[in-house]
């Protein structure tokens, strides 16, 4: 056996595992931007807007919720965080190179590489923080852990809160002194406003397109037979080899990275202005209830639900009061009467050929 | 100095509020294992049905909510831990009953969805005639104060029948008050029906004869010719009057807890549900009755809790409102710090979370209490994930 030559990667390897999906996901970005997006018109377009980042958003949070069964509602801490780090450092940069913060470039110009950089530096961002949260899951199981999630969340919306002011204009932020830039002028109670409007769909399906593969991907490779081996049992797991501990961060950093970049989209929309309110646990309970609809562990399924449960409340604008209510008591019976969510573990292909059992069954 | 024994005294107050709560998270911990996210629900449908009670009932019955005798705020008190004691009883029996051998993943999932539930439903509002509207509705709502705004250790200075001429900001004196300097002093006006209202003085410091002239800070209702009057001199470190009510009454739930867990056969049924819930049930305890009753136990110390709150800081944020989540979440820590599961260690919890909270916004940063607690949280489970008096469990394979 020789296992240095199986592990470098074949040029069919490298075509199979790389140049095609990121070509599809390419060619998804382009169709939305070039061929869906005008057809369908500005409201639409937000609306698949919002979509994508509830799709990245939920599916990253499956790998920890779905796939690792460790119960995270401290989600949206990630993303606001990505959002953060992201926004920000278009923000500045823009004012330092350009000395306005208003759009540059066209499709594809100078100013969406700029948003493309920032929104994988929220991503790592973000990451850095799952490292963080995920060290305490070490020792913590089920409550305790949404318990200590939760608490994240909630320290990340009182340190965002206790920011400084937002600095506007070029030789201010030249001339700034220390004490306006520690803590980062990140707004404060008022939020971040004014980031550049880059986001659109082709960066956003971009995004969904890449993260939808990672999750297939990792979904059936080793680490995620090993992610759903301990969502099965912690202890059977271990006794087979498989190193709980770091696995577990793993998941967290992974999911923090994804939701990372859908808070670097997010911030990046029109006409958001990112608040510490969004790092809360509101938000994080929006994207939980995505994930329990949807079924535990199912790509497609929570994909599904993310693109329901974001449509819904557009749809039943006249009930807006009565959306989160509905809300709750399809959580609750869902909980009573079909706990695995609406496709369980199993994704929508499974059911399409029924003869050919996938690997992911459990 | 006075600074510490103020802070102290907020603590004392505030922990026994958490304590409340923290003892019903612990409760149905302590049968079901599980975190009942809807608890802190609980506590706001409390206050907002002592809020319904005081402003609409109140009035039906011919009580002026701003003039309650002790026995009107007592009744408030009791109905609102009646009905929300009836709340607990039904979210058992509807959401959790069903999920009873089901993954505890499951029911922590239905109890984020009953919290969700009750915080939108709580948010509705409905016109039922005769001036009540229930649910609560989205607006923050003023509660009146049943128990009157004094400090027990202020000092009676002067008191008499106020002289002709006073105006509705002014008082004419019958006899002599001295004002010391560096002290506040106020009014207290008793009217003829009973109302009472009271007012600081901003006169200058030095001796007043008898006829002098007092003004006051802020407009009386009616000239207060006639009416009697006291002037008090506030306490440098005011020993409040609802502070005591909330650790008196809060103080005297525990008790009875106590006495119901540990000196009555329901209380040995509910521990031993708590110790195991299979042989409790073969030793031929109704289980199921057991966990409604604790549920219902819990439900009611919330709604005190809620009721404690609501006359302390008068202002009613809506049902969903951050602020709400906040209260149960540190309550919540209270109970995990103290040992969850375990009765004392959520009162000891309860108390501890408070004092670092109260202190660390004094002497650190008020901007970051909030954070003081969460931290707080994270360094004891990381430390002794059992909390400060639970006892460490091992989990059989």
């Amino acid at each position: 056996m020789d296992d240095s030559n199986n592990l470098a990667p074949t040029r069919s390897a490298v075509l199979r595992n790389v140049t095609l999906p990121v070509a599809g996901a390419v060619a998804l970005g382009l169709l939305m931007q070039l061929v869906v997006g005008p057809a369908s018109g500005p409201y639409a377009t937000r609306l698949m807007l919002d979509v994508g980042v509830a799709i990245i958003a939920a599916v990253s949070l499956n790998i920890i919720n779905g796939y690792t069964g460790q119960f995270s509602v401290g989600h949206a801490a990630f993303i606001a965080a990505g959002g953060y780090v992201a926004g920000s450092f278009t923000y500045y940069c823009s004012l330092l190179w350009w000395g306005e913060y208003a759009k540059h470039g066209g499709f594809l110009g100078m100013g969406e590489w700029l948003f493309f950089c920032s929104c994988l530096l929220g991503g790592f961002g973000a990451a850095a923080l799952g490292w963080l949260v995920g060290l305490p899951s070490l020792r913590l199981r089920g409550d305790y852990l949404a318990i200590v999630t939760l608490g994240f969340g909630e320290i990340l919306r009182v340190l965002l809160q206790n920011t400084n002011r937002q600095i506007f204009d070029a030789e201010q932020l030249r001339d700034a002194t220390w004490r306006q830039l520690v803590p980062p002028p990140l707004g404060g109670a008022q939020g971040f406003s004014d980031v550049p409007k880059y986001t659109n769909l082709f960066w956003m399906y971009l995004m969904v397109a890449v993260t939808l593969f990672v999750a297939v991907r990792l979904k059936i490779s080793s680490t995620g037979r090993a992610f759903l081996s301990i969502r099965e049992d912690e202890i059977a797991a271990e006794a087979m080899g498989v190193d709980i501990t770091r696995l577990k961060v793993r998941a967290f950093i992974v999911a923090a990275f994804f939701a990372g970049i859908a808070g670097g989209l997010f911030a990046h929309q029109s006409g958001t202005v990112i608040r510490p309110i969004d790092a809360g646990f509101q938000r994080s309970f929006e994207i939980v209830i995505m994930v329990v609809l949807g079924g535990l562990g199912s790509i497609s399924g929570v994909t599904l639900a993310a693109v329901i449960l974001t449509l819904l409340p557009a749809l039943l604008l006249d009930f807006a009061q009565y959306r989160m209510i509905l809300y709750a008591l399809l959580l609750i019976l869902l909980m009573i009467f079909r706990p695995q969510g609406l496709l369980g573990v199993k994704e929508l292909w499974d059911f399409a050929r029924p003869w050919r059992r996938g690997g992911t069954r459990t | 100095m006075d600074d510490f024994l103020q802070t102290l005294m907020t603590a004392v107050s505030v922990g026994s509020l958490y304590a409340l709560i923290a003892l019903g998270y612990t409760m149905v911990y302590g049968v079901l294992k599980f975190i009942n996210f809807a608890h802190s629900d609980v506590v706001v449908l409390g206050a907002w049905f002592s809020f319904t009670l005081a402003t609409w009932f109140l009035p039906q019955m011919g009580i002026d909510p701003a003039a309650a005798p002790w026995w009107a705020a007592c009744g408030v008190l009791f109905f609102a831990m009646l009905a929300c004691g009836g709340v607990g009883f039904l979210i058992e029996r509807l959401a959790y009953r069903p999920l009873r051998r089901a993954p505890r993943l499951n029911v922590l999932i239905t109890a984020i969805g009953v919290s969700l539930l009750l915080q939108n439903v709580g948010q509705l509002q409905f016109d039922l005639g005769a001036g009540l509207r229930l649910p609560f509705g989205t607006q923050p709502q003023g509660m009146p104060r049943l128990v009157p705004d004094v400090a027990l250790n202020d000092a009676a200075v002067a008191r008499g029948v106020a002289g002709e001429g006073g105006s509705s900001s002014t008082l004419v004196l019958e006899h002599p008050a001295v004002l010391e300097s560096g002290r506040s002093y106020r009014a207290v006006v008793y009217r003829d029906n009973g109302a009472v209202e009271r007012a600081r003085i901003t006169s200058s410091t030095g001796t007043y004869g008898a006829g002098a002239v007092m003004s006051l800070g802020s407009s009386l209702t009616r000239p207060p010719d006639g009416s009697v009057y006291v002037i008090r001199r506030l306490a440098r470190v005011p020993i409040a009057m609802i502070d005591v009510v909330i650790v008196v009454t809060a103080g005297g739930l525990m008790v009875l807890l106590n006495l119901l867990v540990y000196r009555s056969k329901l209380g040995m049924a509910m521990r031993a549900v708590s110790f195991n819930t299979d042989t409790a049930a073969l030793m031929g305890i109704p289980v199921d009755r057991v966990i409604s009753f604790t549920f219902v136990l819990g439900a009611m110390l919330a709604a005190a809790a809620g009721f404690l709150y609501a006359i302390k800081y008068t202002t009613l944020q809506q049902p969903a409102h951050a602020g709400w989540v906040l209260l149960g979440l540190k309550a919540f820590v209270a109970a995990v710090v103290g040992g969850i599961g375990n009765i004392q260690g959520a009162v000891l919890g309860g108390f501890l979370i408070a004092f670092i909270e109260q202190f660390g916004a004094v002497y650190v940063s008020s901007d970051l209490r909030d954070i003081s607690v969460f931290a707080v949280l994270i360094l004891v489970l990381l430390v002794r994930p059992t909390g400060v008096l639970g006892s460490p469990s091992c989990e059989k394979v």
